[in-house]
């Protein structure tokens, strides 16, 4: 018999998890259905949406497209975790002041994309619409705007989440 | 109605009262809610688009270890028939779509049950396909009536003499091709039935609509089932009226026996079984006098339904009332084939059915020489053009007036290609929009009670599917006891509490609210300013005497600007603006939201949406969220809402008029409006893509 399951260990919002997965479940379920941490959200079990983004050792990933099993050891963020002792990230709160969501299915993916935004851009990795690639890009709408392109959004809330994005870049907050 | 709701709370703009779980993701949606060692379903769809099953083999999959369940047509649990064929799964051999349901498999973990679900082994009998809707198609029938119940045709006058004497015309075929609803979170079921009862977890737009459908379907007293859906990630129509997974899991839930059953449908299924918006094929006609003022207007539509069950799309209703005009037609005819059964979207009949006509109405101002917002304002009635009636409030000239001012309307040269900037060709555009004012009296029931920690506990039963019900259902509340907002405390989304209609038609805040307004006042009238701890009140919507003597609707105007690379016919809109009569605005910030969301929505219905079907397998080719494009975040720009303070003593106590859907009608208009002022080309038919202006 082969052995199809694997231990693993992540340590996810600050908390070690120990659990072993059938070696096919993507982070996305063993977060969800094994771990009971739903805040990363599954829209379309594709890469296609974003809903399930959450920040892997620092990066934003699409949790439905990672392997868990590929993830031993890793540091798992989710929106939930980007809120530290109760209190908000500033994103949070932008997206709050900004009503950067509707339905909120999508917000969590929003968020931990939108973290991922301000930290590539502050290493200076640029973006297609970045016009001179030596240069730190400087987070205008327009680099926003492209850079949360692989978060679809269906109640429509791309302008007040650019407007919350552009707010936390502006003031260089780099979160709690 | 004596007045309007006192406005205090209401107003206000406020933060999302569930603002701070959705941002944070730990707001549970239907597949979040704890249940304990639940199953997990992965259905078995049809290959075929029509036929039956012959043959079913089930080893295979139940061999796999950790498989707890197989259902198929020829095992399933009985149901009641004969009411809704769309729900009745499972109950015969027959396919009547690609896609349908025909089976189901439990399992202890998501990844077995798809993969047992891959092992089934299905055999048919194939009959003959048809899914291909046209113009001339030879089973075109006339439905009874259209959704929301309105006429199937209407006639005043001699729409036909007076086109043929008419000065100018317009007269072209606009079509909208299948949509499709997707909102971000799957429709998801997580239903247990035990000794108790059935609870079933729902992505829903209606708890009470939904237990309803649920016992009549299963011949099982509403008593013992409870539905829960304290948050919803978006319906857009597609969550309004129930679909058969819920069926398939309820039905999985009924064969497991107390152990709860969870099914979330992947994006792929979204395509197949949860509804859609029709195609739509317009034939209008305008006729006007020298001047510009309408003396035929008519429009004959086309649609499909499914064979099995009839869904026919309102989409003749804005020609009926929008301008005036002496003679007018509109028509609905129906082509049954073998498709999933059509349903809400988004403006349902409002929304494709004001394309057309703000297009012709486009072509009709060039056709006379006029400015687009002059034709309309020459074409404005002074009673409702198909009931007669008076108008509660109708502010739709003010809208365009304001809008034009706001857009910067009058700088902009008349002729068409007429602005090339860096090898684009710029134009912008208007259309009207217009929703009408939807209640339904007796459909919504509220409590209200004052509790030991001193604090007003408001309950019904409606759903905040992303609209801001939560929120703004609290401002109501708390205005209708006159209290502040942080005193009461809102609980929604559950069969538990009173019955309240489903979060559609835009009518959940006139419907919900005005359930809350009479319990509070019912409320007050026993109990006064101090009530004690334990006092409670209940109250049922009243009728609305005003709906017989006046014409209600929200009306907008749609401003686009438009940018086609000269090129490759690239298309971008880099502005859009919106302004709305909605009567009274309850929380501005999520009122924005709403119009701003119905517009970008309306922005990816334009340039980006279609659904694809393979006519030789009778199925959406693009069904996923790659090959479906929905408006990205990069696809869009700048949009802004504003508003007029519109007063309406006649719609419901609170004033307002609903703003879920106006923001999607008229927007396409606005933007292919634009892009014929933009190039000189004509695009009658969406999308909007690069090929057309090439």
């Amino acid at each position: 018999m082969v052995n199809t399951e694997s231990e693993i260990t992540l340590l996810v919002d600050g908390a070690p998890r120990r659990l072993t997965v059938d070696n096919r479940v993507t982070l996305l379920d063993a977060l969800r259905d094994r771990l009971g941490v739903t805040s990363p959200k599954k829209g379309c079990d594709h890469g296609q949406c974003g809903a399930c983004t959450v920040l892997l050792d620092g990066r934003r990933v699409t949790t439905c497209l990672t392997f868990a099993v590929a993830c031993d050891g890793a540091e798992v963020t989710t929106s939930a975790g980007l809120a530290v002792d109760g209190r908000l990230h500033p994103l949070h709160q932008a997206f709050l002041d900004h009503d950067g969501f509707q339905c909120g299915y999508c917000t969590p993916g929003q968020i931990c994309s939108a973290a991922g935004v301000l930290d590539e851009a502050r290493a200076g990795w640029p973006s297609a619409v970045t016009a001179d690639v030596r240069t730190t890009p400087s987070l205008g709408e327009e680099e926003i705007r492209e850079r949360m392109s692989g978060n679809l959004c269906r109640c429509g809330a791309y302008v007040n989440i650019v407007a919350a994005i552009s707010e936390v870049a502006g003031k260089g907050e780099a979160g709690p | 109605m004596t007045g309007l709701l006192e406005p205090r709370s209401v107003g206000a703009d406020r933060e999302r009262v569930d603002g701070a779980a959705k941002v944070t993701g730990t707001a549970p949606y239907a597949y979040e809610q704890p249940v304990p060692n639940p199953a997990y379903l992965h259905p078995v769809q049809a290959t075929i688009a029509r036929g039956e099953v012959t043959d079913v083999r089930t080893g295979d999959a139940t061999a796999l270890d950790g498989v707890l369940a197989v259902l198929t047509p020829f095992d399933a649990p009985r149901l009641e028939t004969g009411r809704d064929a769309e729900l009745e799964i499972l109950q015969s051999p027959e396919v009547h779509f690609r896609g349908q349901l025909i089976g189901a498999v439990v399992a202890e973990t998501p990844e077995i049950a798809r993969q047992a679900a891959d092992l089934v082994r299905v055999s048919y009998a194939r009959s003959d396909h048809d899914v291909s809707l046209s113009a001339d198609h030879p089973g075109l029938y006339r439905p009874d009536e259209v959704n929301a119940g309105g006429e199937t045709d209407t006639r005043q006058g001699d729409p036909d003499g007076a086109f043929a004497g008419a000065a100018r015309t317009v007269e072209a075929t606009y079509t909208t091709p299948m949509y499709h609803n997707n909102p971000l979170e799957p429709h998801t079921t997580v239903a247990s039935w035990d000794s108790s009862g059935l609870t079933i977890y729902d992505s829903t737009q209606g708890v009470h609509s939904m237990r309803q459908v649920v016992a009549s379907t299963f011949g099982i007293d509403e008593s013992g089932i409870r539905v829960v859906a304290p948050y919803v990630g978006g319906g857009f129509g597609s969550k309004g009226t129930p679909h058969a997974n819920i069926v398939l899991t309820v039905l999985a839930a009924k064969r497991m026996a107390g152990r709860p059953v969870k099914y979330a449908l992947t994006r792929q299924q979204m395509f197949s079984f949860v509804g859609y918006r029709t195609p739509t094929i317009q034939r209008v006609r305008l006729g006007a006098d020298e001047h510009g003022r309408l003396v035929s207007l008519s429009n004959d539509v086309v649609e499909q339904t499914s064979r099995i069950k009839e869904y026919a799309e309102q989409s003749g209703e804005p020609a009926r009332k929008l301008y005036a005009a002496p003679n007018r037609r509109t028509t609905h005819r129906l082509a049954p084939l073998d498709v999933p059964v059509p349903s809400w979207m988004r403006a349902p009949g409002e929304c494709p059915g004001m394309f057309a006509p703000e297009v012709a109405m486009d072509e009709l101002a060039q056709a006379c020489g006029l400015d687009p917002i002059e034709l309309r304002v020459r074409n404005e009635p002074e009673t409702d053009p198909g009931s007669g009636l008076p108008f509660s409030s109708r502010n739709l000239v003010a809208c365009l007036r304001e809008g034009a001012r706001r857009f910067g309307w009058d700088t902009r040269p008349r002729p068409a290609r007429s602005t090339l900037e860096d090898g684009w060709w710029v134009g912008t555009g208007v259309a009207s929009s217009a929703y009408p004012v939807h209640q339904s009296p007796g459909s919504s029931t509220a409590t209200v009670r004052f509790t030991a920690a001193r604090r007003y506990e408001v309950r019904i039963g409606a759903v905040d599917i992303g609209t801001g019900a939560w929120t703004a259902l609290t401002q109501i509340a708390a205005d209708a006891l006159d209290v502040p907002f942080e005193d009461v405390d809102l609980r929604i989304g559950d069969t538990g509490l009173p019955a309240a209609a489903v979060a559609g038609g835009s009518s959940g805040i006139t419907n919900w609210g005005w359930a809350i307004v009479e319990a509070a006042r019912v409320f007050r009238e026993k109990f006064g300013a101090d009530p004690s701890p334990g006092d409670e009140r209940t109250a049922t919507q009243p009728e609305n005497p005003n709906t017989e003597r006046y014409a209600m609707s929200a009306y907008g105007a749609q401003f686009a600007e438009v940018r086609v690379d000269a090129y490759t016919g690239e298309i971008r809109v880099p502005r859009l603006l919106g302004v709305f009569a909605a009567g009274r605005i309850v929380n501005p910030r999520t009122a924005r939201s709403q119009l701003v969301g119905g517009m970008t929505m309306g922005l990816s219905m334009a340039l980006h949406e279609e659904s694809v079907t393979d006519e030789r397998f009778g199925f959406v080719v693009n069904h996923d969220l790659a090959e479906y494009h929905i408006a990205a975040c990069a696809d869009v720009r700048r949009i802004e809402a504003h508003w007029l303070d519109e007063h309406d003593p006649y719609v419901n106590p609170m004033g307002t008029k609903g703003i879920g859907e106006i923001g999607i009608v008229g927007t396409a208009a606005a933007i292919a409006n634009a892009a014929y002022h933009a190039t000189g080309v004509r695009v009658r038919d969406l999308p909007i893509t690069a090929d057309k202006f090439l």
